[in-house]
């Protein structure tokens, strides 16, 4: 496998760096009242959803979760279409109907937030064969949580996917909770340091490669999954990415949960500082180009807030509209 | 050409046809490539080898599931439930994936997979292999649901069930898998949607799905020789359903009786009164009858099986209460 070039280690960073101040942005919009609904972010867990999609090509699949924004948004979704989506607005990409839990955008390969935990583990099987059957050579990534990792669409997903050798790869981002719940409090064989692998480990009962990766180092979540890429002819793997959500499990949650420590010590391994010092060393990035381009990625940002702001809601007759190919509801 | 066939040879054919018309169609299931235990999918690995009948491992979840990861991909995958019953193990699958997803992401996926539901009472199967669970999926918004009770009407619906663009589940009574009927030609397909009279009368409609359809034309039978001329209405699918010819018959008979196998509560029958109501309500003549099982389990024993079992005697005696004071 080839190192990443500077351009690849850039744009890395690049797409954290919108991942994280879009998130910040959401946050920020959710404590104003603008997105309603439950608002669940990645912040602090960047690395995973670029580290996934930088190995990947534009037309790969995912399969996200209730925390999704960073892996469409990593994926290359548009802005404008995911904000007015957050807002409920008409021109949302799922035109209001979907909101921050549910959405999808097609275009980019990203089949679907989800809201039920671990569901896309028993697609993405499917998402394989349908790889399979056209002959194609794209692969599909399921992402889920260490809480969701206990759910039985896991263990049906990962059997089916390693049976028939699918080109599946399913990616665990292990921030050590599920919502309130310590990851060892909840699942068998979680040793008591954090990042001790217990869920890469259940690779070996299905004889396929697991592997056990810092997820907040983005250049670690890009070769494993680079390395899943490159054998998903021969079947699934199983990564495992240890990171730390540095906020709630939704906006305003307390977190009474934990200790300040932990949130601490995600800053103290801030996956964007860390590129960004990486890019430094190697003479690819100083000061002012970092402030820069954040200064840009900032107005692409307000240019998504102002669209959502200036669209109008769905009218509310098109509640009845999408709920099939072409059929209007009667009953 | 037409020809005389089992409810299951028509399952098959069907199947047949739409794997030759369409190479996105596959079939996936438990014990399906040898077609355990009703004989629909038997053989058909034979025509179109492993790669398109799949025997997957017993997990309903993810039969299910990658059903719907493979159709909003560009497959057109068909479903075995082995028994309708075991749908329970893939219901976030069916009613929060399957169902929701095309509308929740603004129309941007289409779903077209077919989930065939074996279904239904009989031969002591008991409380795990017995129930008619099709009001559950009625009651879920983005599903369609067909309910074929004859060899024609499964060949028909469940062609149209395969080729539609978005998920239909096929309530199969395996108590009519050993049934026979005239399939006519190759090419017919019966659209979702469309109810038919199976057997025309003046005095009263009975409504009825799938098993029901056949006791309720034994029981018009024996109503006959008592003078009442019962019209057997099969609205064959649920969702869409067919209003206008629910009315129709109504406006002919003023009488209604509603026969179905699944229990009294909740259930497809009680929703079709209300649409009974809602449109015919100036034509009815006398309080709708239904016909329904008790609100229990399926029980094993066979005296306490039939006991719960909606038969012809069930619908004779519904039809003589609404016929009272005629
Ligand atoms: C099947 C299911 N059960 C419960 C929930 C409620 N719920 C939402 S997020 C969450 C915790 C998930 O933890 P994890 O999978 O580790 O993901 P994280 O939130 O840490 O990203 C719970 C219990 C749900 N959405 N789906």
């Amino acid at each position: 496998m080839n190192e990443p070039t500077g351009e690849l280690l850039l744009e890395m960073y690049v797409r954290m760096l919108r991942v994280r101040l879009f998130e910040e942005r959401a946050r920020e919009l959710f404590a104003n009242a603008r997105i309603p609904g439950f608002l669940h972010t990645s912040v602090g867990q960047e690395a995973v959803a670029v580290g996934v999609a930088t190995a990947l090509r534009r037309d790969d699949y995912i399969l996200s979760t209730h925390r999704g924004h960073g892996h469409l948004v990593a994926k290359g979704g548009a802005l404008r279409g995911l904000m007015a989506e957050l807002y409920g607005k008409a021109n949302g990409i799922c035109h209001g109907k979907g909101g921050t839990m549910h959405i999808a955008d097609v275009s980019v390969g990203y089949l679907g937030a989800n809201g039920v935990l671990a569901s896309g583990c028993v697609l993405a099987p499917g998402v394989g064969l349908s790889i399979r059957h056209r002959k194609s050579d794209q692969v599909v990534v399921t992402l889920f949580g260490d809480g969701a990792a206990n759910r039985g669409p896991f263990h049906e997903g990962v059997n089916m996917a390693a049976l028939w050798k699918l080109p599946v790869i399913f990616v665990c981002e292990n921030n050590r909770w599920a919502s309130t719940t310590a990851h060892a409090l909840s699942t068998a064989g979680a040793s008591a340091r954090p990042a001790g692998g217990s869920i890469a480990a259940r690779a070996a009962g299905y004889g396929i490669p697991g592997e056990s990766v810092d997820g907040n180092d983005v250049l670690a979540v890009w070769r494993a999954v680079s390395r899943a890429r490159a054998r998903a002819a021969q079947g699934p793997s199983l990564i495992e990415a240890h990171t730390i959500r540095w906020v709630g499990h939704f906006e305003g949650d307390g977190q009474a949960y934990r200790g300040k420590d932990e949130v601490a010590e995600g800053r103290r391994t801030d996956p964007i500082a860390r590129q960004a010092a990486l890019l430094a060393e190697r003479g690819l990035l100083d000061a002012a180009g970092a402030d820069d381009m954040r200064r840009r990625m900032s107005a692409e940002i307000d240019d998504a807030v102002s669209h959502a702001e200036a669209s109008p809601l769905p009218e509310p007759h098109e509640a009845l509209t999408d709920l099939f190919a072409e059929w209007s509801w009667r009953e | 050409m037409a020809r005389v066939i089992e409810y299951a040879e028509a399952v098959k054919l069907a199947l047949q046809h739409e794997m030759r018309r369409d190479d996105r169609v596959y079939c996936i299931g438990e014990d399906i490539v040898l077609g355990v235990p009703f004989g629909c999918t038997k053989g058909l690995i034979d025509e179109f080898g492993p790669a398109r009948v799949l025997n997957a491992p017993i997990s309903e979840a993810a039969i299910v599931g990658s059903a719907m990861g493979a159709a909003m991909t560009g497959l057109v995958p068909v479903v075995d439930m082995h028994f309708a019953d075991f749908v329970t193990c893939a219901m976030d699958e069916v009613a929060n994936q399957i169902a929701k997803s095309r509308y929740m992401f603004g129309g941007q996926i289409d779903c077209p997979l077919t989930l065939r539901m074996p279904y239904g009472i009989g031969r002591s199967g008991g409380g795990h292999h017995s129930n008619s669970v099709e009001a559950w999926f009625v009651n879920i918004p983005g599903l369609k649901v067909c309910i074929p009770s004859t060899p024609a009407d499964v060949f028909g619906l469940l062609k149209t069930a395969i080729r539609d663009p978005d998920p239909v589940l096929v309530f199969e009574h395996r108590g009519l898998y050993r049934v026979t009927g005239e399939v006519p030609d190759d090419d017919a397909v019966v659209p979702l949607g469309r109810a038919e009279v199976k057997r025309p009368g003046r005095d009263v409609t009975v409504i009825a799905t799938a098993r029901m359809v056949h006791e309720s034309l034994t029981a018009a039978e024996r109503l006959a020789s008592e003078g009442i001329d019962v019209e057997v209405l099969d609205p064959r699918s649920l969702v869409p359903l067919d209003r206008d010819a629910l009315a129709a018959s109504v406006a002919r008979t003023h009488r209604v009786v509603i026969a179905e196998e699944g229990p009294m509560r909740g259930s497809t029958g009680a929703w079709l009164a209300w649409v009974v109501m809602e449109d015919s309500f100036d034509e009815l003549d006398a309080p709708i009858a239904r016909v329904a099982a008790p609100n229990v389990p399926i029980p094993f024993s066979p005296p306490l099986e039939a006991f719960v079992t909606p038969d012809a005697d069930d619908v004779v005696a519904a039809a003589r209460q609404v016929m009272k004071g005629a």
